[in-house]
């Protein structure tokens, strides 16, 4: 157990920043901490790296409390979003930095720092000073000093926040190879729902100060706890029917709804693939018009219009697509093949609502 | 026709020559004249004018006192400086404004209230003056009124530097196992110095010049307390052109000298910068 964060809260004033949260890290892990701006999950890290004290729990760091030990003496590596470099020093002084502070001798400084140049593809640059780097390399000078003194733990706070799009998707793959390479346990906070699916082993997803779920990202794709999560992690299609007569029912979409009186309302989502289409229009139940077609590369995303004026979102792949003939504009059927109810109740619910996740009778594999 | 470069606002080459033209009016002008006038003189005979004994006894307190008080600046500046930026607590935005007094006062009255308060019937005199700290009408009082009117240049230079200094650099040399003194020393004063010495060269600048708040408390004792731009008003006061031209030269020479080198000073401390 590297990380160990037990009932941690953290409150400045009267706001609660982080409630009550906890959460184990695995020697050699790469997490996310992934939310909304605002959840908690900055403050997470900071009080894991000492710059920020619980206002209760304890955190551990391999098996030894550390609730009172400065950040000095914690040990970790720290990578600020706006890398914080020391500007008035040159990249291997920046690199050095901590192993002075911790004494090491010249010759090993001078070593390790040419060790790191060279791992981080920045030979060439030891000379410079911040502000003569790129983005890109000021990031990665940012890294190389945060583990130079060897930490047990980094930590990288919306590492990829600050570059644009193009250098963010290499950075991914770097930091993903980085991680194989040092096996450091590293936890990293991001907004950003895709990246942490791509790059870390498991994701802590938090939403206003609580912990709503930890899990690998497939977990928490496939088997989202509640509703926030499920809407929080890939795209989802949300629809909230009114029950009539055992049947609930929105625009031209009908599910069964035993047990439920009239006037009741419910909500279900499901997930865009979960939609199939046909230009056969009547080899399924509903009919909608094609509206648009995405190209995101492989992957296709439809946006479908009921005559009720339902919208739905679907995906396929080109060679799908192809096959069947579709084109925006087009008049299709689609059905959905499955869906989750996300909540039951008798009044429209708020979106953060927890809620049970019966399995209604459903055609094909679950979502 | 020939493509000129494209600009949004237009009015470059006028406003260059409006600028061009002002400066030229305002700042280089009376310099011309000065040298000009310098011109009438023969060298040994400036030498002559320039080199009096009592021409260098003002030389030496007018720099040296200005040196001084400009050292005591930065240094006190900066910690005022740092506390009116890092802290806050009731009547900061009081304090701060108090900064700007110096500037604000007219020279001649914070030249007779720092002599009525050094005096030996003074509030301050009263308890210094039997201690042997003379402050009114020797040259440590010319010393007390330069640091008066230049605590402004260094706090004013200090604060949006200070204010800029990101506390995530602090954070992330304390993660990698800094404590607060080799902090402070090895990141926040390296990143501080270019500002000090900036503030510490304008005060050094306006200290050099400063005439009214001096004469009301350094006594003017020639060869003692008299300050070199008391001594160029004396000589005019003599009809003595020359002689005034002579030291107002050396002190525009050595003026413009000392803000190069501390100009040089400055590029080389900050060489990470632009």
């Amino acid at each position: 157990m590297s990380i160990e964060l037990r009932n941690v809260s953290k409150r400045f004033g009267a706001t609660v920043a982080v409630d009550r949260v906890s959460f184990t890290v695995r020697d050699g892990e790469l997490v996310a901490l992934l939310g909304p701006s605002g959840g908690g999950k900055t403050t997470v890290l900071r009080m894991i790296a000492g710059l920020e004290r619980p206002t209760e729990g304890d955190l551990f760091i391999r098996g030894q409390r550390v609730n009172d030990v400065p950040v000095q003496q914690r040990n970790i590596g720290f990578v600020f979003q706006s890398y914080a470099l020391f500007k008035n020093m040159t990249v291997f002084k920046n690199i050095a930095f901590g192993l002075r502070v911790k004494g090491w001798k010249r010759r090993d400084i001078r070593a390790r720092v040419e060790e790191l140049l060279a791992l981080f593809g920045l030979e060439d640059l030891g000379r410079r000073y911040p502000h003569q780097l790129s983005g890109g390399q000021r990031q990665r000078v940012a890294i190389a000093r945060a583990l130079a003194p060897k930490p047990r733990v980094l930590l990288l706070d919306e590492p990829f926040g600050a570059v644009d799009a193009k250098i963010r998707q290499e950075l991914r793959e770097w930091l993903v190879r980085l991680h194989r390479e040092l096996n450091v346990t590293t936890l990293f906070v991001t907004h950003d729902q895709e990246e942490a699916m791509e790059v870390a082993d498991r994701i802590v997803i938090f939403s206003r100060g609580r912990l709503e779920q930890i899990g690998t990202p497939r977990e928490v794709y496939e088997t989202p706890v509640n509703e926030f999560v499920a809407r929080f992690i890939g795209v989802l299609n949300v629809l909230e029917l009114e029950v009539w007569g055992g049947l609930a029912t929105v625009g031209e979409i009908q599910i069964p709804a035993p047990g439920l009186r009239d006037g009741d309302r419910i909500r279900i989502g499901f997930r865009p693939y979960a939609v199939a289409i046909s230009p056969d229009l009547t080899q399924y139940r509903y009919l909608a018009t094609l509206q648009r077609t995405y190209f995101l590369g492989v992957m296709l995303r439809l946006e479908l219009e009921t005559e009720a004026g339902l919208v739905i979102r679907a995906r396929m792949t080109k060679e799908e697509y192809a096959q069947l003939g579709l084109r925006d504009g087009l008049k299709v059927s689609f059905q959905i093949r499955n869906y989750r109810v996300l909540a039951t109740e008798g009044a429209p619910l708020g979106p953060e609502e927890k809620a049970a996740y019966p399995e209604l009778p459903s055609a094909g594999e679950n979502i | 026709m020939a493509a000129r470069p494209f600009r949004v606002l237009p009015g470059f080459g006028l406003t260059l020559g409006y600028t061009l033209s002002y400066l030229g009016l305002i700042v280089l002008l009376p310099l011309a004249a000065l040298l000009l006038r310098l011109l009438d003189l023969s060298w040994p005979e400036f030498w002559r004018l320039a080199t009096t004994e009592r021409a260098l006894a003002a030389y030496r307190l007018t720099f040296g006192a200005s040196f001084i008080a400009a050292l005591v600046n930065a240094l006190f500046g900066t910690l005022v400086a740092w506390v009116l930026v890092r802290y806050q607590f009731p009547g900061r935005r009081l304090l701060d404004a108090l900064v700007d007094f110096p500037f604000a006062l007219p020279t001649a009255v914070a030249g007779l209230a720092l002599s009525s308060l050094f005096a030996p019937n003074g509030w301050l005199g009263r308890w210094l003056v039997p201690v042997g700290i003379q402050g009114a009408f020797t040259p440590l009082g010319v010393v007390i009124a330069l640091t008066f009117i230049g605590l402004p240049f260094v706090v004013r230079t200090l604060q949006p530097v200070l204010q800029n200094f990101e506390r995530e650099v602090e954070e992330a040399a304390a993660t990698l196992g800094a404590g607060r003194l080799r902090t402070f020393v090895t990141i926040i004063a390296p990143s501080l110095l270019p500002a000090v010495l900036t503030g510490f060269a304008l005060a050094l600048a306006r200290a050099i010049g400063e005439y009214g708040s001096v004469i009301f408390i350094a006594g003017n004792k020639p060869y003692e307390s008299e300050i070199a731009p008391l001594l160029i008003v004396i000589r005019l006061e003599e009809f003595d052109y020359p002689g005034a031209i002579a030291i107002a030269a050396v002190l525009l020479a050595v003026s413009f000298v000392l803000l190069a080198v501390i100009n040089l000073l400055e590029r080389w401390v900050s060489a990470w910068q632009h």
